[in-house]
């Protein structure tokens, strides 16, 4: 028996068939939640996709945090169950308060849409145990409010605790995907919350799973295969 | 009927790269002597019925909750006379 892992699709969703390949790919079963359905249908773990839930009204993330499929999630993330966020799903869970800090629109207002170097900071959350912490992996980011803002004892205090889990990698040429693309505070793309389970990043490690589509590379598969192992072995 | 004003703005440590295109276009437009700009966001709320301390605290947690994600936005709340015809 494998693991079966839930994509919610609400309205505005662009990447739920996307993460459903990956998760397949990766030998996991893909589920589709509905943003208005309570039931998760008793999934293992569940990714917020990306996209623009809710044509990002009022805030990215913001109406879509208070859909029903929400209420269980958080719920359920509370007590343990592993949630990934990608972008808008990132923006979501900031906005529910899984995790800490804010996005906000990109420092040079424009949307970006380019492959993108990170470097894997932890890698002992439930997403990031098939990498190894140091690791640089170059996947596609494409967002329009990608900054990752928090006051500064938060940010202290992510650090502390190894919370954050993806920097861009700078200091490189643009064109190779280096540099912080969006102003992001620490360069900061990706975070986790305390116990590990629950995890966010703008970047799209489900766009970067076969070599002949999206960045060429498979950098982004070990998410999905870090989880599978994860639930599998439980 | 009252109409309530829930003012939401960033919060002045965040950077806000929005009012400050603004701010860089006003030199262009001839209007000197404007340092700063930080744009915001404002809603009005047409309330059914008083507004009591009671409405006020609903809409208080509405704009809490809801309206500015405080991790990152500032809020006020005000009561706005609304000059009704036939008074």
């Amino acid at each position: 028996m494998t693991a079966r892992i839930g994509v919610v699709t609400f309205p505005g969703s662009l990447d739920d068939r996307d993460t459903r390949r990956a998760i397949k790919l990766a030998g996991a079963e893909p589920v589709a939640l509905w943003h208005k359905d309570k039931d998760l249908r008793q999934v293992d773990a569940v990714v917020l996709c990306g996209g623009f839930s809710y044509g990002d009204y009022l805030r990215a993330g913001a109406i879509a945090r208070f859909s029903p499929v929400m209420e269980t999630l958080i719920e359920q993330a509370k007590s343990g169950m592993p949630v990934l966020g990608i972008c808008n799903g990132f923006q979501i869970l900031t906005e529910a308060h899984l995790l800490p800090g804010g996005m906000l629109g990109n420092d040079h207002l424009h949307f970006i849409c380019r492959d993108q170097k990170l470097r894997v900071e932890n890698a002992s959350t439930a997403w990031t145990a098939d990498y190894e912490a140091g690791q640089e992996i170059h996947i596609p980011l494409k967002n329009m409010d990608g900054r990752y803002v928090a006051d500064e004892r938060t940010l202290d205090m992510l650090e502390a605790e190894g919370r954050v889990a993806f920097r861009y990698v700078t200091g490189g040429d643009a064109a190779e995907g280096h540099g912080n693309p969006n102003g992001s505070l620490r360069d900061i793309a990706g975070i986790s919350n305390e116990a590990g389970n629950v995890v966010g990043l703008m970047p799209h490690p489900e766009h970067a799973v076969e070599p002949l589509v999206g960045s060429g590379r498979t950098d982004g598969l070990p998410f999905f295969t870090s989880i599978l192992k994860k639930l599998v072995t439980a | 009927m009252a109409r309530v004003v829930v003012d939401v703005m960033l919060k002045p440590e965040i950077l806000d790269p929005q009012g400050q295109a603004v701010q860089r276009a006003l030199p262009r437009l001839g209007f000197e002597g404007v340092s700063d700009v930080r744009q915001g966001k404002r809603f009005e709320l047409e309330v059914d019925g008083p507004v009591d301390d009671a409405a006020l605290a609903r809409i208080h947690e509405l704009a809490e909750s809801f309206l500015a994600n405080t991790v990152i936005e500032d809020f006020t709340v005000k009561v706005e006379e609304v000059a009704e015809a036939g008074k």
